[in-house]
């Protein structure tokens, strides 16, 4: 017998939230305020508050419209089968707009309340996530991660011209720092859900590239990454306390990577190590950029 | 031409649960909507007394 259907739910606003992806944003909304805050010059707090929140509404629209374009392959995934639009609970239209409204909203008000550069340069990240990440890189190519990994390294960068008004290369390290963190801080998380990711034929590198590949491209990325959080000390832009911060901090992400880099798992393992990296590679962006702002203090306040 | 899609009736619960998730939605867009408000009025403000350079 055929069930008839009754006049469909409307999506909860907790699933409207969740969109934004809330964790993620966390971490957006901390490294916009770490630029805003390490930006050499002064912004009226209601300004500095409307940039950072431009900035947290940018990212959800570019997280609500990435799930939109992503229902499908997340319903095939055991981490994200159970958002609001794979698992049901909202229709794809509905995420869509939202993001568009979100995206759009944020990228006005940021232009009309605290400038337009910072304004394009928000527009582009949004672009850059939902379009050149979601649609076109994520499908088609194992670099995935290393190019999408620029989406996440926009707030910085951001929250640096909202203050100062133009691109120098303090704001450009900052987003070099992001950019350069992001593969092994991700392919960390990919080793152990690799199952997932080939299920659903997205070519991340443990699945495309091999699991050996993957380890030694998260080492060298380790490495690399060092001396690019060790740049603003030496160009002069960060003082002793972050320069002495980043080096210890960088040392302890270079060893967990190697660590990672150097062994094969075996059919039962813990996967110990890739989770500790992870674990290890999201404290560390916190206090790398925690120390940049403490630096900036120490100085303005004379402490050094 | 398609049939429009006839809907069955919605029992005392589901009116309800939809009725409670209208209310809740509605309540969350009156919260961003005023606070929305109450942003561009202070943006406004700072920026006139940025250009009056805080005259009175």
């Amino acid at each position: 017998m055929d069930s008839g259907q009754t006049l469909p739910l409307p999506a909860d606003w907790r699933d409207f939230f969740a969109l934004t992806k809330p964790r993620v944003m966390t971490l957006v909304i901390f490294t916009g305020i770490c630029g805003l805050l390490a930006a050499p010059g002064h912004i009226h707090p209601v300004i500095g508050f409307t940039a950072i929140l431009c900035i947290a509404v940018g990212a959800g629209g570019a997280a609500a419209l990435n799930q939109w374009w992503e229902a499908d392959l997340d319903a095939g995934m055991k981490r994200t089968a159970a958002r609001p639009v794979p698992s049901g609970r909202m229709d794809r239209t509905s995420a869509r707009d939202f993001g568009f409204a979100l995206s759009g909203g944020s990228v006005f008000t940021m232009g009309l309340g605290v400038g337009w550069l910072a304004a394009a340069i928000l527009a582009f990240s949004i672009f850059y996530y939902a379009w050149i990440y979601t649609v076109w890189l994520k499908p088609r190519t194992p670099q995935n991660i290393v190019i999408g990994g620029g989406a996440g390294a926009f707030p910085p960068l951001i929250g640096w011209v909202a203050v100062t008004g133009d691109i120098t290369l303090m704001p450009v390290l900052l987003f070099a720092i992001i950019f350069m963190w992001t593969p092994p801080h991700f392919w960390a998380l990919a080793l152990f859900v690799q199952i997932d990711y080939a299920k659903v034929g997205i070519p991340m590198m443990p699945v495309v590239a091999g699991e050996r590949s993957t380890r030694h491209q998260i080492a060298a990325y380790a490495v690399a990454l060092l001396p690019v959080t060790l740049a603003p000390w030496w160009i002069g832009g960060a003082g002793l306390i972050y320069g002495l911060s980043a080096l210890a901090l960088g040392l302890v992400f270079v060893v967990l990577s190697i660590k990672v880099g150097t062994r094969v798992s075996v059919p039962g393992d813990g996967m110990l190590p890739e989770k500790r990296l992870f674990g290890y590679s999201i404290l560390y962006l916190f206090v790398l950029f925690g120390m940049l702002v403490v630096d900036r203090l120490a100085t303005v306040q004379g402490w050094l | 031409m398609v049939e429009p899609q006839k809907l069955e009736p919605m029992t005392r619960e589901q009116t309800e649960l939809y009725r409670k998730r209208q209310r809740g939605r509605n309540k969350v867009l009156g919260i961003v909507l005023i606070s929305f408000a109450i942003l561009f009025f202070a943006i406004s403000i700072v920026k006139i007394t940025a250009q009056t350079g805080g005259a009175g």
